[in-house]
């Protein structure tokens, strides 16, 4: 494992002068993986903040080779060029010492929701690849619409907080698990607050063969309603409330890599968050009730299944 | 004269075997694609010839259409040559990424095997699919047989990857008609076709790590008309490049391609416009006119897009009546893309002939030579009395 000290040494591959937002969880995760990751990486985005804030033609913060195509396909676009990236060193047109890592990004709308099934796709078909899915818990890009990451109350542009609906109706989908349940080598949940626990997941990822997956919370002061000076403190009370619980599953193998000696309250997390001021209504009040029921009944779930194998 | 070089060797196949085959002998650097009839066969022979090895092609089952192009995309941004196959549905699940595929310039070639598009669900032919992709920046050859098929396939390669040009193509061929019918075919040596392809040598790559690119990035209104813009002046000239492939391709093996084929045009003063598998029908019609002393046309377009106005234009200068037959219908209420095209070509020529169009075998339709010929004495009708009673119809309907 990597000193801070020995990271900061390492070439920056993701440059700064990009347009993401003060305090966006975005690129200190990008930051850290792309050191990780080596000299030789191709990285792809789907369309999201990350494309749109990296690539601004002339400009680019890429300093390794980049393609974006479209929103819902980043897995699917990873997986040619990956191909590609065999059959021409089976051919010699690639260096035979060249070991090429990929990986493919996407927020958390082209990862749960439009981009599910082209990584679907590719979880099955078993691309040497790592896949990051930045979950900043809705469309941020597009102005804060609810995605099928939205957390359980959260108010969105399109789940807004009304007198009949109070903000998102529906429960999140687990996708860590279900990208597990394609029984991939490594799938992993990590917050940018812990760097420690990031940057050993990604160098897993990257050392593993196979499709390899990251879902890492990013906070969004913009779409959450924070302060942007805030943002890894946010990210680290996700974490602290087992809202965000990190864990990873490697060959089958459920480890839970961070258990808080006292796990704080939900409220805590949410009542910093503009996206729930409404929930703090008398009238709303159940609703952070049936989160802490179900941030509960989650850790416990995950806690059981602690060194256990889920396949 | 062309002097052939080439050997000959003639095999029966299907227009889907035909272009397996023809896959086989580029050996493309990647492959990825999802089933889809009527072109699945495409896929599942070549998947053969890559289950014993007789490819060095990666094969990307892909769990649809869309990532089957995205794949193709990412592949050949790394410098592949890649190779795909699709129909109907399919292609129209591509649409997204043929735009990308053609404004990022990506050499991607693709077979089309021509069906008609839901609703109502029908999987017979007709060319609603391609033509719903007529302006997605991709260069659309029209087959009317398996040979023509499987000649287009290598000269597509070739027109693709030419560095004027650096656009995806389109082979186009009619679903059953030509896909499933086994036709006799002359088919060239692997090594003939390899001197004819050479190697691809892609502009840049994703995998070159050293020299690091950004491809696709989000341009503003400073920067996105320009890039437009080179797009559209490279598909323009890529007409030159077609025919200076078909000249290629007919001196190694004999057999001659350009723009379109005109048959019997040269003194017809009535003329039918069709593409693909139809043209062979009319020809008969025209062979049966032209018996009668009629004098009668027919002009098949093998390039549409980019579409040869000009060349077309001149074609057509002498008739007095055209009729178009389409086989997929714009919706529009005026009539089929072929039609607005061949009518637009038209405008500027001095003695402006009539031109009417005709919807035909759509969902798998029979077009017969009966067919064609009502259609020419319609146009031997027009041309003596010089009215034209309904300008745009279904072919054989009310």
């Amino acid at each position: 494992m990597a000193t801070l000290k020995e990271l900061s040494n390492i070439e920056e591959r993701f440059t700064g002068g990009h347009r993401l937002c003060a305090g966006c969880g975005i690129p200190p995760i990008m930051r850290l993986v792309l050191r990780v990751a080596g000299p030789h990486v191709v990285a792809t985005t789907a369309t999201g903040c990350l494309e749109v804030g990296t690539t601004i033609y002339p400009y680019t913060s890429w300093r390794i080779p980049w393609i974006h195509s479209a929103f819902e396909n980043a897995a699917a676009t990873m997986s040619g060029i990956e191909s590609a990236y065999n059959v021409l060193k089976r051919k010699g047109r690639v260096p035979q010492d060249r070991d090429i890592k990929f990986l493919a990004i996407g927020g958390d709308g082209g990862t749960y929701d439009i981009g599910f099934q082209a990584l679907s796709g590719v979880l099955e078909r078993g691309h040497n690849m790592v896949y990051i899915c930045y979950d900043n818990g809705a469309y941020m890009n597009t102005g804060i619409q609810r995605s099928g990451a939205t957390p359980f109350g959260s108010a969105t542009t399109t789940s807004p907080a009304g007198s009949v609906h109070p903000g998102k109706q529906q429960r999140r989908k687990d996708l860590t698990r279900i990208v597990a349940a394609h029984r991939v080598p490594y799938a992993a949940q990590a917050s940018p607050h812990n760097w420690r626990d990031l940057e050993k997941k990604a160098r897993k990822a990257f050392q593993i063969k196979g499709a390899c997956f990251l879902n890492v919370i990013s906070p969004c002061p913009l779409g959450w309603y924070t302060k942007p000076e805030d943002s890894i403190e946010d990210a680290k009370l996700a974490v602290e409330t087992c809202y965000w619980p990190l864990y990873e599953i490697e060959d089958g193998l459920l480890k839970v890599n961070y258990k808080p000696k006292e796990k704080r309250p939900i409220e805590e997390w949410l009542k910093k968050q503009g996206r729930f001021k409404h929930l703090f209504r008398e009238e709303n009040r159940h609703i952070i009730e049936e989160l802490q029921k179900e941030v509960d009944r989650d850790w416990e779930t995950l806690l059981s299944l602690d060194g256990k194998r889920l396949f | 004269m062309a002097t052939v070089t080439g050997t000959k060797k003639v095999v029966g196949l299907t227009g889907n075997s035909a272009i397996a085959y023809a896959m086989k002998q580029v050996d493309p650097d990647v492959c990825a694609a999802y089933p889809i009839t009527p072109s699945t066969a495409i896929m599942e022979e070549f998947s053969g010839y890559y289950a014993d090895g007789q490819v060095s092609t990666e094969l990307i089952a892909v769990e649809s259409e869309h990532s089957a192009m995205s794949a193709c995309i990412g592949a050949a941004a790394a410098g592949a040559r890649v190779m795909t196959a699709t129909s109907s549905q399919g292609l129209a699940l591509m649409w997204e990424m043929l735009y990308v595929a053609s404004g990022l310039r990506l050499p991607i070639v693709m077979a089309v095997v021509n069906r008609a598009l839901s609703s109502p669900i029908n999987i017979h032919c007709d060319h609603s699919d391609s033509m719903g992709a007529r302006d997605s920046g991709w260069i659309q050859l029209y087959s009317e047989n398996v040979q023509e098929a499987y000649d287009n396939l290598f000269q597509a390669v070739r027109i693709a990857e030419d560095r004027r040009v650096l656009t995806p193509v389109m082979v186009c061929m009619d679903g059953f008609i030509t896909s499933h019918a086994i036709e006799n075919l002359t088919i060239m040596d692997d090594a003939e076709i390899k001197e004819f392809i050479g190697e691809h040598e892609s502009a840049y790559s994703l995998l070159d790590t050293e020299n690091p690119i950004t491809v696709g990035a989000m341009t503003l209104p400073d920067a996105y008309m320009d890039i437009k813009h080179q797009q559209s002046k490279a598909m323009a000239a890529s007409k030159d490049v077609v025919v200076e492939v078909a000249g290629e391709f007919e001196q190694r093996f004999g057999r001659s391609y350009g723009l379109m084929e005109a048959y019997m045009l040269e003194d017809a003063e009535v003329c039918v416009v069709v593409l693909s598998s139809a043209a062979g029908t009319t020809k008969v019609a025209v062979d049966e006119l032209r018996s009668q002393g009629k004098k009668v046309g027919l002009l098949k377009p093998r390039l549409y897009r980019p579409f040869p106005h000009e060349e077309i234009m001149e074609a057509l200068r002498g008739c007095k009546a055209i009729c178009v037959l389409d086989r997929a219908d714009s919706m529009n209420g005026f009539g089929g893309p072929l039609f607005t095209d061949i009518r637009a070509a038209l405008y500027d020529t001095p003695q402006r002939p009539v031109v009417i169009n005709r919807i035909f075998g759509l969902g798998g339709r029979d077009y017969t030579v009966e067919d064609a010929m009502e259609v020419y004495h319609e146009l031997l009708r027009i041309k003596e009395t010089g009215k034209v009673e309904t300008l745009s119809a279904y072919l054989g309907e009310d």
